[in-house]
């Protein structure tokens, strides 16, 4: 049993009511695991009990292998920092004086930073990248400059663990990708076990070691990213019925638009997907083809368009296939060509083009 | 070379800091001195300076001036000084504890709570026994602001804004005045016209006495508050960051509202209710500090308390000479004015 934090038939919840039960959970150290759900599944509420802010409702939680709740706050605070979704608002405290609270647990009986202190405050703003922030009042910087002050305040607490309530909230791309790597360089090289929740799945999948789906009033999935970035399981998470989700890129789509398709596009190699994102904006249906099923558009083909005409990879279009996107294309009002490359295999598209073009379509 | 120039620059900054400490305080100390001479100088019987440095310092003199001097004057001032610092901590300790600049024991009700059980207490005690200590006073006040502060911690769970929370404070503060007045009205002792006067706030009539309560009182509640500047601070970031931090969240609650109980029941057993002050004082001290942080706010709000107090109540004896103004009267005219500002600039900020 060499895990570092565990949670045995854990139940959370307010006022003694468990909102969620059975959550059994075991982490190792320096794995990075991340919630994932829908908003009000429960994410906060379970980090919140983790972290003591809630009382357990039930089971156990253990941190090197000691329990939780027996703990002192004093040793949990050497052992895990917290960043929370709620808004402070000190009354005048530069953000370095934000990020020395952090040192609260190491410093005497008044609070006095010393020489080293002040040493390792500076250090975890540089991880942030927050040096320049240093002398400014913390409630007059941005919201993504006080996630970055609040981080660079939980690094210096110096933990084993860190929990964090979405962070990346109010983050812009820059900071997002600046955030979740100094959480994985500090997982990985300091051997720094980090919990949080967050809202972008796809960062989720790229950041996360081990992922926990919280979705009514059981943990739905449990396990690498790998197990559960599924069209099936993300669909069902979130309840998506109004649009796709990728789970090869982790992005996500508008639905399609409905009815017989109007315009054809020929395409390929990624050139057809601006075209059919422009498409989708204006509501109109449309076809695609004829696409190799291992090409670019056809991830993208495949979700937006009414229909797609589709060969094998790497083989010439069959007659066949030719066929089945001539008929296809004669009942579209309108064909778009687009800039696809002409190799050995695919001369057939070509004549496909010809064919559009004598019709008067292209 | 980089890591000595970002060292130096952590150096300047905590030196001009400190620097910036040094200066507040030593202006607060030589105003407290100030106003001291003012106030032993000035009073409706007129002292030459001579005479006043004869009768502190060789204890002799004429016995008028002596007892004016010793047995009035200097209680007096002491107890305002000591009175005006308690009053500011507890304003500002529930300014901590419930994250509201605007929180203060007058205006959340607690004064007024203190102040009727004190004048309950006075009545059934001059009563039965025709004598009443300060130190059952005190008791009183203490247990008359913890009702009051469990009135208001009962709606604060249930009313998360401010703005209510401080409606329910100033109604809470109508209720116990209301009873005081009522009591104060049906009393028929003649002790009790003395309590008018209490009870609309006043330091006249203090005693050696009451000066050694009070400052065992208040210094022991200072020195236990001095030590908790670290909780303190952490607290100033939430509830939630402070118990991350390693501060046992319950324990700490329930002491900063004891300390602030004790502190505005202590000040209003000898004082009565004192308007303002509580609210006025933290907020221009941090303003001069610069800084919020306890371990240096602390210290700062009482001997800032002190020095507001003993101005008001020189200008209320001294004002209107040989008539004498409600303390409360001065205070509110000079701390209402500053809460106002408060508001505004608070206001500006978030629009």
């Amino acid at each position: 049993m060499d895990y570092y934090f565990q949670m045995k038939d854990l139940a959370v919840g307010y006022h003694k009511q468990p909102l969620i039960h059975d959550i059994n959970i075991n982490i190792e150290k320096g794995e990075i695991v991340t919630l994932i759900g829908p908003n009000g599944s429960g994410k906060s509420t379970i980090l919140k009990s983790i972290t003591r802010q809630l009382e357990l409702i039930g089971g156990r939680v253990y941190i090197a292998s000691r329990d939780l709740q027996g703990l002192s706050y004093k040793t949990l605070s050497t052992e895990m920092a917290v960043v929370l979704t709620e808004r402070i608002r000190p009354e005048l405290m530069t953000c370095h004086d934000i990020v020395a609270t952090g040192r609260y647990p190491y410093t005497g009986r008044l609070g006095v930073l010393s020489r080293e202190d002040e040493d390792k405050v500076d250090q975890a703003m540089k991880a942030v990248h927050a040096v320049e922030l240093g002398g400014r009042d913390f409630n007059a910087i941005s919201d993504g400059q006080r996630q970055r002050v609040l981080l660079a305040r939980a690094i210096c607490q110096e933990p084993d663990m860190i929990i964090l309530d979405e962070p990346t909230s109010f983050l812009d791309i820059r900071h997002k990708l600046d955030l979740l790597s100094i959480l994985r360089s500090m997982a990985k090289e300091k051997g720094i076990t980090v919990v949080m929740s967050l809202h972008e799945i796809d960062l989720a999948q790229k950041i996360a070691d081990k992922i926990i789906c919280v979705k009514g009033e059981q943990i739905s999935h449990y396990g690498v990213p790998e197990e559960i970035f599924k069209e099936e399981i993300i669909r069902d998470l979130y309840e998506i019925n109004n649009g796709f989700y990728d789970p090869v890129f982790g992005s996500i789509e508008l639905p399609r638009p409905e009815g017989e398709p109007k315009v054809f596009v020929i395409s390929g190699a990624g050139s057809g997907i601006p075209v059919y994102r422009s498409l989708q904006k204006e509501g109109i249906p449309f076809a695609a083809g004829i696409l190799y099923t291992n090409d670019i558009d056809y991830r993208l083909a495949k979700e937006l368009a009414a229909q797609t005409v589709t060969e094998q990879p790497f083989s010439d279009i069959s007659k066949e296939t030719y066929e089945q996107a001539l008929a296809l294309m004669k009942k579209c009002q309108r064909v778009i060509v687009t800039d696809v490359p002409e190799g050995t295999c695919n001369h057939r598209l070509f004549d496909l083009i010809k064919e559009a073009r004598r019709l008067g379509m292209a | 070379m980089e890591r000595s120039t970002e060292n130096t620059s952590f150096h300047m900054e905590n030196f001009r800091r400190r620097s910036r400490y040094a200066v507040v305080f030593i202006g607060l100390i030589f105003a407290f001195c100030l106003i001291t001479v003012l106030n032993i100088n000035t009073g409706s019987v007129h002292i030459s300076v001579p005479d006043i440095f004869k009768i502190i310092f060789t204890k002799s003199g004429d016995a008028t001036a002596y007892n004016i001097i010793w047995k009035i004057r200097f209680p007096r001032i002491l107890m305002a000084a000591i009175l005006g610092g308690g009053l500011s901590l507890s304003g500002f300790l529930l300014q901590t504890f419930f994250s509201n600049p605007i929180a203060g024991p007058f205006v959340l009700g607690i004064s007024s709570g203190a102040k009727m059980m004190v004048a309950l207490t006075m009545i059934v005690f001059l009563q039965r026994f025709h004598v009443v200590s300060s130190y059952t006073l005190v008791v009183a006040a203490f247990i008359g602001s913890l009702i009051s502060v469990a009135f208001i911690l009962l709606f604060s769970r249930r009313l998360h804004s401010m703005a209510t929370l401080l409606v329910a404070g100033i109604m809470i503060g109508y209720i116990c005045s209301a009873i005081t007045d009522f009591v104060i009205t049906f009393a028929e002792d003649s002790d009790i016209v003395n309590l008018h006067g209490w009870s609309q706030g006043s330091f006249s009539g203090m005693s050696w006495s009451n000066v050694q309560v009070s400052a065992i009182i208040i210094g022991i509640t200072f020195l236990i508050l001095f030590f908790m500047a670290k909780p303190i601070g952490a607290f100033q970031l939430g509830e939630a960051y402070a118990q991350s931090m390693g501060v046992n969240i319950k324990v700490f609650k329930i002491a900063l509202i004891l300390l602030s109980s004790i502190l505005s029941g202590c000040v209003t057993a000898f004082a009565g209710p004192i308007s303002f002050v509580g609210i006025a004082v933290p907020h221009l001290v941090k303003l001069a500090l610069k800084t919020a942080r306890p371990l240096v706010v602390i210290p700062g709000v009482f001997l800032g308390g002190a020095v507001f107090c003993m101005m008001c109540d020189l200008i209320a004896r001294m004002a209107f000479s040989p008539l004498e103004l409600n303390i409360s009267t001065v205070t509110s005219i000079f701390g209402a004015p500053v809460v106002i500002v408060m508001m505004l600039r608070k206001k500006g900020r978030q629009a």
